[in-house]
């Protein structure tokens, strides 16, 4: 099916396709300006990145609205304080963009830490903190004097860069953190999990894998995060780094400042989860620690198989469409897709890089569309093309695939199920079969003609069987 | 987690806690949606209209389209008018609107950028293609609400588009204030039910409530269209709901094209709607058909039956102030207790009018303006209430409090069939009370003890 919707011109470079020769991708650019951009600013960066630290205080110095769209709208859990689910603002007024918001934000702060004495305080900078005048740094500055914690100030200014910049200006904040706490008693084999943020408490699950290896998770960042953690994680021996894009600036500064080495890994899918595991054994160099690690995998995969199987055999050629913040995800995806029998036919990242395109134009089947920073006309006309059953995205795409009459998955920050590690991956694919199976699709134009009404569900039942 | 919240009420001056409201941007955005064929477009950076997609999408489950300037450094140095100008270059050439709906955000305002100027040399430099529509609304996010920016890209509507010929149509305008798409389906249902030909805008029913096709619209079917809107000028009179967000695009509607505005209230509640449907009778010159009087009936029939489980209920009530004002008038008239009443908007407005609501019937009731659900939740520490009526938001203080709670209002964002069920109109008072009682019953049937859980109620 083909479509009559057109590209930009100055798009085009920004899109590939997988098996066909093309120059280097376009990416990393601010959307061009009049497009419906799916990307967001400086400031989601840095919020996003930070705010899971459970028992810092967070405050958005600014006019209101930013405070309000970032007020909790990510499942990131914590197992102790629920401080940071709650919304505090300067809501900045005329007279403040007229006179300057210092007083307001100092005082703001100096109320929120006699209260409630939290570990340490974060202040995102909005949009026109630097245009109005306003020293956020040495507003922080005395306060942390006043209140003996560490007041962090982020320079997020939403204008000045892209999401990327955003958390590059948290990992600049989280920085100051580290190397202030004691580490003294930290095993020998020990790491930080980066770049996780626990969404319906994922982190746990990878936490519990690490610790039945016989590894120490000295810190989280941010998931279920801790200030006292991140200020001894510079005693960890490695820092495994998940997403790409968040953390990676962070690591290399521990890298370059304390020697400690980083590896990327992704914790989505059967065969990454596993690689995470037995790269941080081949790290530690312990043939003990390998075997573990290979008990761990096999009894989880092992859990998890005969199930998957069943929904295997329903979703066995179906194609998606995955449309995600940064590219390492992207990867994960294509192969846990692969895993359940799914090809990819168009796959793009709001933050991708040239060499994350050029790994994604080979590991992805010829004809596959590649895209840097789409937009919702974009990613219809390929949904179409391509014939899509199932859209992998964020909040912004679920009701447009819906509304082709296509699955969706939510694998943003907005999803509801754990679908990291081996119980993540069992999770995952219940929830594809669940939305590409759907009887729904039977009352939908477009698709109606193509279902096997009755039979969809069968295999599925037979699963529950075989898991039982 | 709120139960961080204490009951001493402390004096703050430079904090919000757990806003009650938001900025204007993302009013103005949801108006310029219920244009038909229309780009709101957002002057500032990607992230304000990622946000108030991504906001509007989590409370309508639609898709919502925006466009924005994608400002950098440079914007801000040199002003966004190079940014603006290729954006509406490239949305008409690429998007191809009828219209575009320009708002600022708290970036480009404190630049200082000028969108007229900036839109008039489009248009002779030729971006703008012959026939199409640019309006604009000044927005800064340091003023109001989101309610102000609605009522700002409104009154852009009338100062764009809105002419006077001189012959008088025989038409009423309606603006429905910052309401559901429900809501607005449900006031054309009433006008065409007595008759009454009405113009509506903004009109966002069967843009944020489509129907599954298959297909993917940029452009859905529903929206007030530029002919509609250019007509309202030429009508017999505006009925404007909602003091916010209605009233200053009504008085800008009657200054320029000389229509008559009648400032009005929400239709929520008998007394708010029997003054709506005799507002569209007295202009429209019609009768109030016996189908309407039908429904007017069964609402009080209802209202009747359950009168019991509502007397003497002490309920708290945070929302736009619009809604809150029309929602306290259902509440009394079900004989029940608004005792605090906020709203996150400041203006003084609301508070005048609530006092004179509620001085009577509920002398000691707390009443506030530009206050935010902290405070509100202090407050029910202090002495309690039978029911919470708030946005999504609340929902943490019902479950801190245990209190049956209704979501109402702006944004829902953790249910849906606020899409389907209006709250204006006989029909909206149904839909309202209907949920007051499950929410509170629900909470007897599941806490009383055994011989008080009664199989008929
Ligand atoms: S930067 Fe300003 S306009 Fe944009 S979301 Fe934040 S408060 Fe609203």
């Amino acid at each position: 099916m083909s479509s009559d919707i057109d590209i930009l011109p100055s798009r085009t470079a920004s899109i590939a396709e997988a098996g066909r020769a093309g120059g280097p991708m376009k990416c990393g650019k601010v959307s061009v300006a009049g497009s419906v951009s799916q990307r967001a600013c400086v400031f989601c960066g840095s919020r996003v990145v930070l705010y899971p630290i459970a028992d810092a205080l967070h405050v958005v110095h600014g006019p209101i609205g930013c405070a309000a769209y970032t007020w909790d709208i990510r499942g990131a859990q914590s197992s102790g304080p629920q401080l940071f689910r709650n919304s505090f603002s300067t809501d900045l007024q005329e007279l403040d963009v007229i006179y300057g918001g210092e007083k307001k934000l100092e005082r703001a702060l100096l109320e929120l830490i006699a209260k409630h004495q939290p570990k340490a305080a974060f202040v995102y900078s909005t949009c026109i903190v630097g245009l109005i005048g306003d020293d956020v740094s040495a507003v922080c500055k005395r306060v942390a004097a006043a209140t003996s914690i560490p007041v962090l100030s982020v320079a997020s200014e939403g204008f000045k860069g892209t999401k990327k910049d955003g958390y590059r200006a948290a990992c600049e904040a989280l920085y100051k953190l580290i190397g202030t706490g004691d580490a003294a008693g930290i095993s020998k084999h020990s790491i930080n999990l980066m770049g996780d943020f626990n969404i319906a408490g994922e982190s746990w699950v990878i936490c519990e894998y690490f610790e039945r290896m016989g590894v120490e998770v000295v810190a989280t960042i941010t998931g279920d995060g801790r200030v006292d953690a991140i200020r001894r994680c510079h005693g960890a021996r490695l820092n495994l780094v998940q997403c790409s894009g968040s953390m990676t600036h962070l690591a290399k500064k521990m890298e370059a400042e304390h020697g400690i080495p980083l590896k990327r890994v992704s914790f989505f899918g059967i065969e990454d989860m596993a690689a995470a595991l037995y790269e941080t054994a081949k790290f530690f160099g312990s043939e003990e620690l390998m075997e573990r690690a290979r008990a761990v995998v096999s009894e989880e995969v092992a859990k998890i198989f005969p199930q998957l199987r069943a929904w295997r055999a329903d979703l066995e050629g179906k194609k998606a469409a995955i449309y995600v913040g940064g590219a390492f995800k992207a990867f994960s995806l294509v192969r846990a897709l692969r895993t359940i029998g799914m090809t990819t036919a168009v796959v793009g990242t709001q933050t991708g890089d040239a060499d994350d395109y050029n790994q994604l134009r080979e590991m992805c089947d010829p004809g596959t569309i590649i895209v840097d920073d789409s937009n919702p006309l974009e990613l219809a006309k390929f949904c179409l093309e391509q014939d899509i059953d199932l859209f992998i995205g964020g909040v912004k795409e679920r009701p447009i695939a819906y509304k082709l009459g296509i699955g969706f998955c939510d694998h943003n920050h907005e999803r509801k199920e754990c679908l990291a590690g081996f119980v993540g991956m069992l999770n995952f694919a219940r929830e594809v079969h669940a939305t590409v199976m759907s009887p729904v699709w039977n009352y939908v134009p477009r698709r109606a003609r193509r279902m096997p009404n009755a039979e969809c569900r069968t295999a599925n039942d037979r699963g529950e069987e075989a898991v039982a | 987690m709120l139960d961080g919240t204490t009951a001493e009420v402390v004096e703050r001056k430079a904090l919000r806690i757990n806003a009650a409201k938001t900025c204007q941007p993302i009013g103005a955005m949801y108006a310029a949606l219920g244009i038909h064929s229309c780009m709101p477009h957002s002057h500032g950076s990607q992230g304000c209209c990622s946000y108030h997609r991504s906001h509007l999408t989590r409370h309508f489950k639609e898709p919502v389209m925006a466009t924005t300037s994608s400002f950098t450094e440079g914007a801000s140095v040199f002003g966004g008018m190079a940014n603006l100008t290729q954006s509406l270059k490239n949305i008409f050439s690429i998007y191809n609107p009828e219209v575009v709906a320009v708002h600022t955000t708290c970036l480009s305002e404190v630049i200082g950028d000028d969108i007229p100027t900036i839109v008039r040399k489009s248009k002779e430099e030729g971006s703008i293609p012959d026939g199409k529509v640019v309006i604009h609304a000044n927005t800064p996010s340091f003023v109001g609400s989101h309610v102000y920016g609605f009522a700002n890209m409104v009154s852009g509507m009338v100062n764009y588009l809105a002419e006077k010929t001189g012959t008088t149509l025989n038409q009423v305008n309606v603006i429905p204030g910052y309401v559901e798409p429900a809501d607005m389906r449900e006031i054309k249902r009433l006008a065409a039910a007595m008759g009454v030909n009405i113009v509506m805008f903004p009109d966002t029913s069967n843009v944020l409530d489509g129907p599954l096709t298959g297909q993917y619209k940029m452009y859905p079917e529903g929206g007030a269209t530029v002919a509609q809107i250019k007509s309202s000028g030429d009508s017999i009179a505006t009925l404007a709901l909602g003091h916010f967000a209605s009233h200053v695009p009504a008085a800008t509607l009657e200054s320029k094209c000389n229509v008559p505005a009648a400032f009005m209230e929400l239709p929520i509640g008998v007394g708010p709607t029997d003054r709506f449907v005799d507002a569209l009778r007295s202009y429209g010159g019609v009768e109030v058909p016996a189908s309407v009087d039908l429904e007017r009936g069964r609402l009080v029939d209802l209202m009747s039956d359950l009168s019991q489980y509502f007397h003497g209920k002490r309920v708290a009530v945070s929302g736009d102030p619009d809604q809150v004002i029309a929602l306290t008038q259902l509440l009394l008239e079900l004989e029940m207790k608004p005792v605090y009443c906020i709203t996150g908007s400041p203006g003084n407005q609301f508070e005048k009018r609530m006092h004179e609501l509620l001085d009577g019937p509920v002398p000691d009731a707390k009443i506030k303006q530009n206050a935010d659900l902290f405070e509100l939740h202090q407050w029910m520490k202090q002495a309690p209430v039978d029911l919470l009526i708030t946005n999504t938001y609340g929902k943490y203080i019902a479950r801190v409090e245990n209190v049956p709670f209704v979501r109402f209002g702006f944004p829902i964002l953790d249910r849906a069939a606020h899409r389907f069920f209006p709250t204006v109109g006989y029909a909206g008072a149904i839909n309202l009370i209907n949920q007051m009682l499950n929410a509170i019953l629900d909470k007897k049937d599941r806490e009383c003890a055994e011989e008080w859980f009664e199989l008929v109620q």
